[in-house]
């Protein structure tokens, strides 16, 4: 006889072995993503195709750098989780393991690479 | 209330011992897009996924435009030369699109989230609001920019 309740044996359990947290952070990054992505557009859409000095003035200023830095972190982060569930549909065991691997490091490489060229560009 | 109907569920019920006994099982990949019938709310779900893993490639070429106008003049010219190109504008048009797809089809699914517009009708019509939504908001946006 199992003392353990049928609740405690569910906690925490479902197909992800995590419960609702990914769901969860999806939402959140969701919304975050939904208030600032429409700035972003219009900043990134009025800057490319000018030209050098434009640029370079643009993300120097305090808003069009905070705004794309959020932008490439927080979208990247909901680009990872969101590429784990499409990969957990179509793939399996170690080839699953190792294609959330690759992408993580992937996506934290670009996220990073982003911020130091706004860092360069701003400061 | 609650716990008490589980524990009483879980002295009654062998569920402990189906999951124990179905690891190792083969079971089948979803989503089975051969046997179903296409319809507007299983197209724009797709279209969810596929709009948000191709994004990956406009935000590696943002990226790329970024660290280029980080590094000098010359390489600032080449990225941004190769991004308004015909071919970068057609890709960087899609990615609008793209964009303002999985916009409205993240908010959906929120809506969805919150337990509402799950029937049918307002389903497809939700379904059809993405599609259309999104190609005016990137007509209204290359018009701004």
């Amino acid at each position: 006889m199992r003392y353990l309740t049928a609740r405690k044996r569910a906690e925490g359990k479902g197909a992800s072995h995590t419960g609702t947290e990914h769901h969860w952070s999806m939402q959140v990054s969701a919304v975050g993503l939904a208030l600032i992505v429409p700035t972003f557009l219009y900043i990134f859409g009025k800057a490319l195709g000018s030209d050098y000095a434009t640029v370079t003035e643009t993300f120097s200023h305090p808003i069009p750098a905070i705004v794309t830095a959020l932008v490439l972190v927080f979208g990247l982060k909901h680009f990872n989780r969101g590429f784990e569930m499409m990969a957990q549909d179509y793939l399996r065991g170690s080839q699953l393991k190792a294609a959330i691997m690759f992408m993580t490091a992937f996506t934290y490489g670009l996220a990073a690479t982003g911020l130091f060229a706004l860092a360069k560009l701003a400061l | 209330m609650a716990r008490a109907r589980l524990r009483e569920r879980g002295s009654t019920n062998k569920g402990t011992k189906m999951a124990e006994n179905s690891k190792g099982v083969q079971r089948p990949l979803s989503p089975h897009l051969q046997i179903y019938r296409w319809h507007i709310p299983m197209l724009t779900s797709i279209l969810t996924r596929v709009t948000g893993n191709a994004l990956i490639v406009s935000t590696f070429l943002v990226v790329w435009w970024l660290i280029a106008a980080a590094t000098s003049e010359a390489y600032f010219d080449l990225a941004n030369g190769i991004l308004t190109s015909w071919i970068g504008d057609i890709v960087m048009t899609l990615s609008l699109l793209g964009v303002w797809y999985h916009f409205l089809a993240g908010l959906r699914h929120l809506y969805y989230d919150a337990g509402k517009g799950m029937d049918i009708p307002t389903a497809e019509k939700l379904g059809w609001a993405c599609l259309i939504g999104s190609v005016v908001l990137t007509v209204l946006t290359i018009i701004v920019i």
